[in-house]
């Protein structure tokens, strides 16, 4: 499965990205944002970061360069498109995705390990995925999900809600919410659900040593469906 | 010609940093201080001598880029 990192001026994920990738047999390379197109790939991915220094709004600026055109095309062809953190904040700002990560609630950046529940598995990212609930890393200043209360109910009606936010059981609740997002949205999907923006970030959990390995299952997931 | 525009939030739309500053204020004895509501403004140099012509490219600017219609306004001042 051939993927491709786009790095824009402020991203800092895009190694971690590639590391984790490279691991699972993914057959990746990195992709400058001023390029005007992208190479075959399977699977684009939007890196985690500070995209033009968080400039603006988060992602705003990044959503109208120069490779984005590919990105969408790409996106409305059917092509695997996965925005993590900054990578998701970018995805809301093409229109992509819905709504808008606005600053966290209690205005802190978080930075800390969270439990991520699977709300949805009919798509290529969680097909057939062994666990429900997924602890990841979260690492942000602007991941509070926001959307109008149309767009809410068009998300839970077509099954976009990827991941929300819950306790180690699996338990929803506020307690379980760190930003204040609504609905403890942690991940959306587009409706043809190819495109997926989340703010946790399974490559920093693809050791077991260092972190965990629910990061692995993510990417060896991906792999598995695309066979 | 310079065009001025002001962002803000949409009503209804939490504004956490307003909040905070609402509250340093209430702290500091500005008592009668009851929402805060934090905005954006630009001032945009258009190379266009016919005011009408210059705001409406600066109104396309602001759909396109500047706000972000999910959970702010703009208003053209």
């Amino acid at each position: 499965m051939r993927s491709s990192v786009i790095i824009f001026p402020g991203s800092n994920c895009d190694r971690d990205m590639d590391v984790a990738l490279k691991k699972f047999g993914f057959k990746n390379q990195m992709v400058w944002h001023n390029d005007q197109s992208i190479p075959k790939s399977d699977l684009i991915v939007l890196p985690g970061g500070f995209s033009y220094g968080d400039y603006l709004r988060c992602g705003s600026i990044a959503s109208k360069s120069k490779i984005i055109k590919s990105v969408i095309d790409f996106a409305n062809s059917g092509g695997l498109v996965l925005g993590i953190c900054n990578g998701f904040q970018i995805l809301t700002e093409t229109g992509l995705l819905n709504g808008i990560l606005q600053q966290n609630k209690f205005l802190n950046f978080i930075c800390s390990n969270v439990y991520v529940k699977v709300k949805d598995k009919q798509n290529k990212y969680f097909k057939d995925l062994k666990k429900d609930v997924l602890e990841l890393h979260i690492a942000h200043n602007e991941g509070n999900y926001f959307c109008s209360d149309d767009e809410l109910k068009s998300l839970e009606d077509n099954n976009q809600i990827a991941v929300t936010y819950c306790g180690v059981d699996g338990t929803e609740n506020e307690k379980a919410n760190p930003n204040g997002a609504i609905k403890n949205i942690a991940g959306i999907f587009n409706k043809n659900k190819n495109v997926l923006g989340m703010m946790p970030h399974p490559e920093r959990m693809i050791d077991k040593y260092l972190s965990g390995e629910d990061g692995s299952l993510f990417f060896k997931n991906i792999l598995d469906n695309f066979k | 010609m310079k065009i001025k525009v002001i962002v803000t939030l949409k009503n209804g739309v939490l504004d956490p940093q307003g909040k905070a500053i609402q509250q340093t204020l209430n702290g500091m004895n500005f008592g009668n201080v009851e929402d805060v509501r934090q905005g954006k403004y630009f001032e945009i140099e258009v190379n266009e001598k016919d005011e009408k012509k210059a705001k409406s490219l600066v109104d396309d600017m602001c759909k396109k880029l500047l706000a972000n219609l999910v959970i702010e306004d703009y208003k053209i001042v």
